[in-house]
């Protein structure tokens, strides 16, 4: 079991959760994830590592809600259990001395780009951050990113901070305005990821997409996070979850990530305890 | 020896009604009663040099156990069994019977063979809970020195638990580390329910707990914690790798990655391991009306039959040899062809076809023709030109096989491992290139039996041992 040490709400349906797991704290890297299940009937699920402290034994995870596990994991209180939390898993970003840096973050996929992003910086890169929200309330963790970015951009669809628009769209301005980046970390929604991608692409930037796709176990063994890069298929879960996202097959995994939703029914029958 | 024309016939083991089990994930076949266990047990002749024992990768003492349940001693049966095999309730329902033992019973030339597999699961069944109860006579070996070392056995799946039950009977402190967040590897995320019922691997591991394993879930060796560290900075003096052949292979046939398009593990593990079937567990499964399970292997079939217990209306199970090439055990055919499984042999998947939602459409096939035996003994399978053709499927499940994953072997140093991913061993000993890291099972063979990979994991506990001691004398 894995206590909660401490619950806050970011924005609104996003909360940062301190978790005791003393093995995985000890080892994880930026850019790595955890996959938990919160009590045992519930599903597992993949979550981004944000912070550890590897001395208190504790993880740093933030969790939006968008169904029904995810909201049972953001409302547990310090004190409480969550049953099943395995990791680190996936490979640790590329992390190198690189130059100037730009660190794309779209909604709560920020909370992917932190890390790298400290990470990036303290090997000596200068780090220009790009965030985009919806909204200004949506937005977070940008005090932690001004403290060592170069450049803070923000984005909002509504203009209520920032500037008005998508990261997409400023991207493409800072590049036609004649900014060089030596390279583009992007975390966000799929069809975000793909369109700092399709920008970059001319410019032969290269550029890593963290993805977050649907998995069970997290250690190779379900194929369900599945995806092609290049010629090739991989797994998110271990090969990734970072990728080259010129060479990433990006509306394959967008089906992919919307097989579950609401709107495609299950045609299974109820089974009972009995009927196992 | 007697008259074999005048011998009962093989006892016939009751099996749930095809139309009631097709609606659930009960056991499929019931298990001998009492009487039914005597009889069968009385049609052994007993050979003064029992062929069927030769037929076991363990080498269980068949004659010795079957002469027990005669005598009424199912304890003492038990006792026999466990001497080479300490799973008799799972291998009695897993085992390919047909294939080792039976096929070489001296029964088996006249009439049918004894039925072996059924004797060995009635006698698991019977002294379950006997066992259990009476671990304090379990005897421990104390007389070697230096037991005290402790030796982590990475995987709880068949290899890994027998691994563990013989260093935890030779007196060594056990850690078994299992990256699920239930213990049994395949035999609870793989094997169903209506072949293998979880309680039954439950009640295995319970029984490893009391001898003295720690079980430490949701540990992924390799990444949570490495193979060095487990030797340098937690104090184990040897290492079992037992972590599986987890990694589905897939086709690389175009539109594969489409939703709707599961790997067999997937699939059966969201059934097995979460539940999904279940309204009051929360993973959810999409199956549709139309599957299609491609592959001939047991796998490949556990896939079709819980597809059928899930509500679909049409199961095909397409292969692309004939049903003699089918590696899947014929008792496992017969059961799903029972439940209404529809066969589609010698022939083989081209590509998938997404819907208008983009999700899984159509499948298309081409018929097969078998050849010349390939490099596998088996007829080499290739495509009729012009026979293909296609049809309209919800839900396909990829059952083609697996491999071990690769997290193990790039994460220690040292450790030679196959452009497959499996580990190198030496075979007699299970040791790898690192001498105080041993391997076995499906890690070392890709996919097999769950007999072999016991026999392996009893093989390493001995090696385990022996290196331990010689270690401790130098």
């Amino acid at each position: 079991m894995y206590e909660i040490v401490s619950r806050e709400q970011l924005a609104p349906r996003i909360v940062k959760l301190q978790v005791r797991a003393p093995r995985v704290a000890k080892t994880v890297k930026p850019g790595q994830f955890i996959v938990l299940r919160v009590d045992q009937t519930g599903e597992r699920f993949p979550l981004t590592v944000v912070e550890h402290n590897h001395r208190l034994g504790i993880l740093t995870l933030v969790v939006q809600t968008i169904g029904s596990s995810t909201e049972k994991l953001a409302s547990l209180e310090p004190g409480e259990k969550i049953s099943d939390l395995l990791g680190p898993l996936g490979e640790p970003s590329e992390i190198d001395y690189y130059g100037r840096v730009l660190c794309v973050g779209g909604g709560v996929g920020t909370a992917l780009i932190l890390p790298v992003a400290r990470a990036l910086s303290a090997n000596g890169n200068e780090v220009v951050t790009l965030l985009g929200a919806r909204t200004e309330q949506l937005l977070i963790f940008t005090d932690e990113l001004a403290e060592f970015s170069q450049q803070l951009l923000i984005t909002t669809d509504d203009g209520s901070a920032g500037s008005q628009g998508n990261v997409a769209e400023k991207l493409t301005e800072l590049l036609e305005s004649g900014e060089r980046f030596d390279r583009v970390y992007a975390t966000g929604p799929v069809p975000m990821m793909r369109a700092i991608a399709d920008i970059t692409e001319p410019y032969a930037i290269k550029t890593l997409v963290s993805l977050n796709p649907i998995m069970v176990d997290g250690t190779g063994m379900c194929g369900g996070c599945r995806v092609q890069v290049g010629d090739r298929l991989r797994f998110a879960c271990t090969e990734g979850p970072e990728f080259d996202g010129h060479q990433v097959d990006f509306a394959d995994l967008l089906a992919r990530q919307n097989y579950y939703s609401d709107s495609h029914n299950c045609r299974l029958p109820d089974f009972s305890e009995d009927g196992n | 020896m007697a008259d074999k024309s005048n011998l009962p016939d093989r006892q016939k083991m009751q099996r749930c009604d095809p139309r009631e089990r097709a609606k659930n994930f009960s056991e499929v076949a019931l298990g001998y009663t009492d009487e039914q266990a005597l009889a069968e047990a009385q049609r052994c002749l007993q050979c003064s040099r029992p062929l069927c024992v030769e037929g076991c990768p363990v080498r269980v003492d068949i004659p010795g156990f079957i002469e027990k349940i005669v005598e009424g001693q199912s304890e003492q049966a038990a006792e026999r069994i466990k001497q080479t095999n300490i799973l008799p309730a799972i291998c009695g329902r897993v085992c390919p019977q047909e294939d080792q033992c039976e096929k070489l019973c001296i029964l088996g030339n006249k009439t049918e063979p004894v039925n072996i597999g059924a004797l060995e699961r009635y006698v698991g069944d019977k002294t379950a809970p006997v066992s259990k109860d009476s671990l304090a006579d379990t005897p421990v070996d104390q007389s070697i020195s230096g037991k005290a070392a402790a030796v982590a056995v990475v995987g709880s799946g068949p290899s890994g638990l027998t691994c563990a039950a013989d260093l935890l009977r030779m007196g060594y402190q056990v850690t078994i580390f299992e990256a699920l967040h239930e213990p049994g590897g395949v035999l609870v995320y793989g094997i169903p329910e209506f072949r293998l019922p979880n309680s039954i691997v439950r009640g295995e591991v319970e029984y490893l707990k009391k001898l003295g394993a720690d079980f430490q879930l949701n540990v992924l060796v390799g990444r949570t914690v490495t193979v060095d560290q487990l030797l340098e900075d937690e104090g184990f003096s040897a290492v079992y790798l037992a972590a599986g052949a987890g990694t589905p292979w897939f086709m690389g046939i175009p539109g594969e990655n489409l939703p709707g398009i599961y790997s067999a593990n997937e699939f059966l593990t969201r059934l097995n391991l979460m539940r999904a079937h279940r309204s009051d567990h929360a993973t959810p499964i999409v199956v549709g009306n139309r599957v299609v399970v491609i592959g001939g292997g047991n796998v490949a079939l556990d896939a079709a039959r819980s597809a059928v217990r899930v509500g679909a209306q049409e199961v095909r199970v397409v292969y692309r040899r004939s049903r003699a090439e089918m590696p899947a055990r014929k008792m496992e055919i017969e059961h799903a062809e029972e439940e209404g499984v529809i066969f589609d042999f010698l022939t083989n998947p081209l590509k998938f076809y997404p819907d208008q939602q983009g999700f899984l459409g159509k499948i298309e096939v081409v018929d097969m023709k078998l050849g010349e035996p390939d490099e596998s003994g088996r007829p080499r399978p290739f495509p009729v030109d012009g026979s293909n053709r296609t049809w309209p499927v919800d839900t396909a499940v990829i059952a083609i096989g697996s491999r071990p994953n690769r997290i193990v072997g790039e994460t220690t140093p040292g450790l030679s491992t196959t452009e497959a991913n499996t580990i190198e061993i030496d075979p007699p000993t299970g040791q790898t290139s690192r001498p105080e890291v041993f391997a076995g099972g499906d890690v070392v063979t890709g996919s097999d039996t769950v007999i072999a990979a016991m026999g392996a994991g009893r093989r390493a506990a001995r090696s385990i041992d022996r290196f331990l001691q010689e270690d401790s004398t130098n």
